[in-house]
């Protein structure tokens, strides 16, 4: 049986075109058959890789939410008319998904019947031997002494040896192998469609979080922890494994590149201890090297400095003490912090501060940082003051402060110079507010933890495709022939092959069964000799 | 080490050299083979590879010019000959240069644009030269030494970086792999687009419609060099495949997530779509052909837009290119 394929595939026989009969079942089998075509598939197969492109041009909301805020930011007028199109969000758009979801209905409307058809295949015998074999390839013709029945059992012996399946139709021989090219090439497309399914499906009980973390801190897996957390569309808050992580120690190793002046990081290795089930371990997490926990893997993604601050009142009691991570800027680790304090002092109080490991000042007066490791650390701060908009019950981010209505004391155009500490320095705050104290360095890392139950699906699929790819493309699928006819004692044997797909080799395929059958013919002339 | 960096700088200038000489070399062969075809006795010859006769009988889609001797490529001149010689010579340069690299730098030299573009390349040579064993492809040393020169000559004048350690996010095997693998596929599929595109100029010449190029008679037909484009380019896919594979795994170990729409992961999505779309035209009625040809040349583009613009002047997590002066 031929391997069944859309009527457009090049080696399917041409069929006249005909119109459909004006039938709602005449157009809708019509239009079946043109969504299940070589031709749309091939046709929306390119559709899908243009369709790709725009989401490489601009940032995308998934993979860099940040590069959106900064594009709108730049592009305010393009921004709305984009962003309309679904442009942002590219690989969610309804177009997109319109283009894969229409090639997958055709995937499937495409292998369904393909899968029956080669079931059926599977098990039917090869077909029988064509009355002219002399217009196929590899015709070749030959003779050989003996009988034509033994010969052609020699004959069915040696395409068996080589994985044919083989029937004697009369005088002559059909033999077929290669049947696996067809599986693979179902596998592979099975296997894209498994992916869909596993990702559509399976990814709803997915869920991920970023969570930043200064040693000593112990971050425990529930939802007020996280940081930001993305939920899939099946998640229920009472499926978060329970675990807690705590950051014992950051430990990165840098060396400085002397010839071009910037430091290269060679390794970055967190100590944690993990709490799971009432048991303790410890593990390090680095790039590249994520651990397991529970139904989790957790990644290093970043790190930095987090330093203690601790403001206090007029009356020098503490109103606010604890470290707080600055987001690096730059390879040296030159870092910006934010700092609110909204109780305790006469005024609610804001701090921009920049840290630096290693400062140093430019010939400008500014501060720098020339290396990521704190040789020197400084801590510069800005104050402000006024309404910090924490009360009315809005969450605002921790890591941006909204001067618009602050006042600010120190820094810029108030006439003030900029607190600068150093470590274990204090400096009054302005208009006798209080003071404020860099009192130790943390470091912090920044994790994210996942939950991804498509992964093992995605991969064995994906390995799967594979290996139907391989056996698809690399495993001919081919007929040999022979026919024999007898005349005194002499056989006359004509062979001949057809391959199916594909098959640069199958005229020598027709070539070498006829020498080893040759072969097989004469070893055992010379074998039975003495016999006689 | 800077002996070693210094000595695999003078290599790639000297690869690229030898390689001059013999692209010129490759060049004079075709030129030559333009004056010679008129004497040369025409032996018809029927189409062999690929067609596959079915019962249907079709006839070959395109009939065979007559070509100039039945082992394939009109014999080689004297000229391919010196030109394949120093091609061989010159990646043997080339391979030094690479080795030079690793050996100095302590890890695998492809980790930065000029690196993958010395190592690519290397591939691209290697893969013609291996190529010979299997069909007589020397026809195509023009295109592949020209290449090399033009590719190599970039990547050393304009994005010549030193050796520098691994950043955490590249130390892993799959680094090793996935590069790897990268660089043999886009090497096949370079010498894919290379046939198509003789094939395609073929094919008008065999219509007719071009004068001149007139060394295109002596080479393979085009139904035979579309099959030899169609058997080079499915190993650049399953090679491919494994790439966006194996980069998956990378990114989930890397970055925490397998696929997350990274510009080059898209990049490498869009190729890999083209490819399939190739793979499908060959099988498609009225796409093989020139068609299928034009897919194949413009998923090699896609590939070469890849590793330059997509590279060095879209964003995305792939910053690796190692010109940015900030490594996080
Ligand atoms: C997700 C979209 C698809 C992709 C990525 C894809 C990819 C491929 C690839 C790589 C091959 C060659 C390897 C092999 O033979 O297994 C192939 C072959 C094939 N595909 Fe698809 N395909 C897709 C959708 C479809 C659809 C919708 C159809 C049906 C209309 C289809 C029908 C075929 C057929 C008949 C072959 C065999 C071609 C031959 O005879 O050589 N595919 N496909």
């Amino acid at each position: 049986m031929e391997p069944l394929r859309p009527s457009d595939h090049h080696d399917s026989k041409r069929e006249s075109i005909t119109q459909p009969k004006l039938t709602v079942v005449g157009w809708v089998r019509f239009g079946w058959r043109q969504l299940t075509s070589m031709r749309t598939a091939l046709v929306l197969l390119l559709l899908l890789a243009v369709a790709a492109i725009p989401g490489s041009l601009v940032p995308q909301r998934l993979a860099d939410p940040n590069g959106v805020i900064r594009f709108k930011r730049n592009n305010p007028d393009l921004f709305p008319i984009l962003d309309g199109l679904q442009l942002f969000d590219t690989y969610s758009s309804a177009w997109f998904s319109a283009i894969y979801l229409l090639l997958f209905v055709s995937l499937i409307g495409c292998v369904i019947p393909r899968t029956l058809h080669h079931w059926r295949a599977l098990r039917a015998a090869p077909p029988a031997t064509p009355a002219r074999l002399n217009r196929l390839v590899g015709f070749t013709e030959r003779q050989a002494q003996g009988e034509l029945d033994d010969v052609l059992d020699q004959g069915e012996r040696v395409l068996r040896r080589q994985g044919y399946r083989v029937v004697r139709y009369g005088n002559s021989l059909s033999a077929e192998r290669g049947y696996v090219r067809e599986t693979g090439n179902l596998v592979f497309h099975f296997s894209l469609i498994l992916i869909l399914i596993a990702v559509g499906f399976l990814g709803g009980f997915r869920y991920y979080g970023q969570r930043v973390i200064i040693e000593g801190q112990t971050f425990t897996n529930q939802l007020t922890s996280y940081d930001s957390f993305s939920p899939g569309r099946f998640f229920v808050e009472s499926r978060l494994d329970p675990f807690s992580v705590r950051l014992d120690k950051f430990v990165p190793v840098y060396e400085l590149n002397t010839s071009m002046g910037f430091p290269i990081p060679l390794d970055f290795t967190a100590e944690v201890t993990i709490t799971e089930k009432g048991t303790e371990r410890q593990e390090q997490i680095k790039v590249n090297q994520p651990v397991d926990i529970g139904g989790t893997t957790t990644y290093l993604l970043g790190n930095g400095f987090a330093p203690w601050i601790t403001v206090r009142d007029a009356d020098g009691t503490a109103v606010f003490s604890q470290p707080v991570p600055f987001l690096p800027q730059d390879s040296n680790l030159t870092s910006l912090g934010i700092i609110k304090v909204p109780d305790g002092l006469d005024q609610q109080v804001g701090l921009i501060g920049f840290f630096y490991p290693s400062a140093a000042q430019l010939e400008s007066g500014a501060l720098t940082s020339l290396f990521p490791e704190p040789d020197q650390p400084v801590v510069t701060l800005n104050a402000f003051v006024g309404d910090l908009g924490i009360n009315d019950g809005v969450p605002r981010n921790v890591y941006a402060l909204d001067t618009e209505s602050l006042t600010q004391l120190t820094g810029g155009d108030s006439g003030e110079e900029s607190i600068i500490l150093g470590m274990g320095d204090s400096a009054q705050l302005p208009a006798g507010l209080g003071s404020v104290e860099f009192t130790s360095l943390p470091r912090f890392v920044s994790v994210e933890i996942h939950h991804d139950p498509t992964q093992a699906v995605v991969l064995v699929a994906a390995l799967l495709a594979l290996a139907g790819l391989l056996t698809s493309l690399f495993v001919p699928r081919r007929r040999l022939w022979v026919a024999a006819s007898s005349r005194e004692g002499i056989v006359d044997l004509q062979y001949a092959g057809l391959s199916r797909g594909d098959d640069p080799g199958l005229e020598a395929a027709v070539q070498q069964f006829a020498e080893r059958l040759d072969k097989a013919i004469s070893d055992r002339a010379s074998s039975e000799r003495p016999l006689r | 080490m800077e002996n070693l960096v210094s000595l695999s700088i003078v290599a790639v200038y000297s690869a690229i050299g030898v390689y001059t000489v013999a692209f010129l070399m490759f060049t004079l062969d075709l030129a030559k083979r333009a004056g010679g075809v008129v004497e040369r006795t025409h032996v018809p010859m029927a189409v062999s590879v690929g067609a596959g006769a079915s019962e249907q009988a079709e006839p070959p889609e395109r009939p065979e010019l007559p070509r100039p001797d039945a082992e394939g490529v009109g014999g080689a001149t004297r000229f391919q000959r010196a030109a394949f010689a120093l091609t061989a010579l010159g990646w043997a340069l080339h391979l030094a240069a690479v080795l030079f690299r690793g050996i100095a730098a302590q890890r695998v030299p492809w980790v930065n644009l000029f690196e993958f573009g010395l190592v690519a390349t290397a591939m691209g040579v290697g893969v013609f030269l291996l190529a010979q064993l299997w069909k007589d492809l020397r026809f195509l040393g023009a295109y592949i030494t020209g290449f090399t020169v033009l590719s190599l000559g970039i990547v050393t004048v304009n994005y010549y970086v030193d050796v520098v350690p691994l950043a955490p996010a590249l130390q892993s095997v799959w680094l090793v792999i996935h590069v790897l693998v990268a660089s043999l596929a886009t090497a096949l599929f370079a010498l894919g687009a290379g046939l198509s595109v003789v094939q395609l100029l073929r094919v008008r010449r065999e219509a007719r419609a071009v004068a001149g190029l007139r060394f295109l008679d002596t080479l393979p037909g085009s139904a035979t060099l579309e099959s030899m484009a169609y058997r080079i380019n499915i190993v650049g896919f399953v090679l491919w495949t494994f790439t966006l594979i194996a980069g998956a795994i990378w990114a989930e170990r890397s970055w925490g997530r397998y696929w997350g729409w990274d510009t080059k992961e898209v990049w490498t999505f869009i190729i890999w779509t083209l490819f399939a779309g190739y793979i499908h035209a060959r099988a498609t009625r009225g796409w093989r052909g020139d068609r299928s040809a034009w897919l194949a040349i413009i998923g090699f583009s896609a590939i070469i837009f890849n590793y330059t613009v997509v590279n060095t002047m879209f964003t995305g997590l792939h910053a690796y290119s190692g010109l940015v002066t900030n490594p996080n």
